[in-house]
């Protein structure tokens, strides 16, 4: 069963064509990956899946259920979870709180009980705790719980944002270019963690990705974009002897 | 005690009901609000005609004076808060001045510009330092439950707090409620510690002083606000030798504060259970230890 289906979604910002007819079918279980050069409206997909922008033309499915027209906050609740290609995380919050905020599924106590500790607060706030230090356990960062998110290196912050993106207990994960600025042990490592992430929470994952070595290792389907419009479909085998794609990345020859 | 101590009792909790408000929608939930003064005014002038001209009890005026400002800032809040950053200041700077222009011409309810006189007033100030004691608790628990969490997400990052499933425009709604109540309650008490009120106290200047405690405290801390409300609201009477210097004096030290720390008096630092542990901790390891050795 498709997890998200995508059908002929489309973007314009004024003339420009950020993303014409794009459509997906993803697979529950699945790691998929979205490629192109810069500048292809990849991320724009992103935004338009999570509500940020809404979208010209098209509609977007998750388990049948419509998510264009919805706010970002709702969609993220019904179980989609993405992290930024530029980092968004909370900086001046410690690396805990910034996984804590995104625990929402340990606590569900009332507003009123936010002015006062009553017993229902203490016992959930610990199981938050308790999560989201096991969360940072799997990214690697337990030991850095209690520091500024601001003075965690470049490689920490992305990983952090994966922790902070699991905390939802999403169905769909989206990565925008999770391994954007690492080197290559540390993208190997990402990639372990990955792996390790979609087994323990059953997750499905859509990638955006400009390492090809991340992206040919990792994903089972390939979408290949160009000025908004898709090339090329298919495994990593069949992408990558793509005629079209080649094209795009490399130019025509003569 | 003097009137005269009674009275920077009563301004300092005064102050610092008001400055809590501005400090978790400001400093937490980081909208820029610079109409605080709009919404003490609504307050205060609900609570002093109520007990001056219906006798209603000063306590039940009080609640009522600090409903309406909870109230009002609902129907205020809603377009308003989509407004981004310096654009959202300026809106409650006009909310603010709307609100005084109203009750100057309002005359006949509100005696205009030349204010209202002889209002009920409280003579202790015990029950009020009481107030602001508990408002200061109940607001530093809210920052640090996940509804205080949820706000600090939007102030860091909107897009990415919306991404993590946080209704951010129902929790900015919260937090000027939160910050409509005491205001209001602010004013109120104002109105029956003063006994007089009228609309120029409740100008631009009164909006700039709670932005300005707020600031130099610290931004991102409710421990810091009440240090400033404290530090500001009896700066002026120690600096009373000073004569016609005195604002100039206050002026040039808040400065001086914001250069020396820019993050405002004490940061981020909060008085809670983790800071008591950890300067616990700081004094075994210099003190005591150094004084084995």
């Amino acid at each position: 069963m498709a997890i998200l289906e995508i059908k002929h979604l489309s973007k314009y910002f004024g003339g420009v064509i950020a993303v014409e007819g794009f459509d997906l079918l993803l697979e529950k279980g699945r790691i998929e990956a979205i490629i192109g050069p810069n500048g292809a409206g990849k991320t724009t997909i992103f935004n338009l899946i999570t509500g940020i922008y809404p979208p010209s033309e098209g509609e977007i499915f998750m388990n049948e259920h419509k998510l264009t027209g919805l706010q970002t906050y709702k969609i993220s609740s019904l179980g989609i979870s993405r992290t930024f290609q530029n980092i968004r995380l909370f900086p001046d919050n410690t690396v805990i709180d910034n996984v804590s905020t995104a625990c929402h599924q340990q606590a569900n106590y009332g507003i009123l009980e936010g002015f006062i500790y009553s017993p229902r607060r203490i016992r959930e706030e610990k199981e938050i705790r308790k999560h989201s230090l096991r969360l940072l356990e799997i990214a690697g960062l337990a030991d850095r719980a209690q520091e500024n998110a601001r003075n965690l290196p470049y490689g920490h912050q992305r990983r952090l944002e994966i922790a902070r993106a699991l905390a939802l207990n999403p169905k769909l994960l989206l990565l925008d270019e999770p391994a954007a600025g690492m080197n290559p042990e540390e993208s190997r490592q990402l990639m372990v963690l990955i792996r390790d992430i979609k087994k323990e929470f059953n997750l499905t994952v859509l990638l955006i990705e400009h390492h090809m070595e991340v992206v040919m290792e990792l994903s089972d389907y390939i979408t290949v974009i160009d000025f908004g419009k898709t090339i090329a479909k298919g495994t990593p085998q069949e992408v990558q002897s793509n005629q079209k794609v080649i094209e795009a990345y490399l130019g025509i020859g003569e | 005690m003097t009137i005269y101590t009674q009275g920077i009792l009563f301004l300092t909790s005064i102050n610092l009901i008001s400055v809590l408000g501005l400090s978790l929608l400001t400093g937490f939930t980081g909208s820029f609000c610079f109409g605080q003064a709009g919404f003490m005014a609504i307050g205060a002038y609900v609570s002093a005609m109520l007990a001056k001209f219906l006798s209603v009890p000063i306590p039940i005026a009080l609640v009522c004076g600090s409903l309406a400002g909870g109230l009002i800032s609902i129907p205020i809040g809603i377009p308003t808060l989509k407004l981004k950053g310096d654009y959202f200041a300026i809106a409650t700077l006009g909310f603010a001045e709307a609100v005084r222009l109203v009750i100057e011409n309002l005359q006949q309810f509100t005696g205009g510009s030349r204010g209202l006189p002889s209002i009920p007033t409280i003579k202790n100030p015990t029950g009020v330092v009481i107030l602001g004691i508990i408002a200061f608790w109940l607001v530093r628990n809210y920052i640090s439950s996940r509804h205080g969490r949820n706000c600090i997400a939007i102030r860091e990052d909107e897009i990415a707090a919306q991404s993590i499933a946080i209704n951010t425009n129902r929790y900015k709604i919260i937090s000027f409620f939160i910050n409509g109540l005491l205001a209001g309650l602010s004013g109120g008490l104002l109105a029956h510690y003063v006994g007089f009120i009228q609309p120029s106290m409740f100008g631009i200047p009164k909006s700039t002083e709670l932005i300005i405690m707020v600031i130099f405290g610290g931004l991102h801390s409710v421990t810091g606000a009440m240090l400033a409300v404290i530090i500001l609201t009896s700066l002026p009477e120690l600096l009373r030798a000073a004569a016609v210097w005195r604002l100039v004096l206050y002026g040039a030290m808040v400065i001086f504060i914001m250069i020396v720390r820019p993050g405002g008096l004490v940061g981020s630092w909060e008085l809670n259970w983790p800071s008591f542990e950890k300067l616990r901790g700081w004094i075994n390891y210099h003190v005591i230890k150094k004084s084995q050795e």
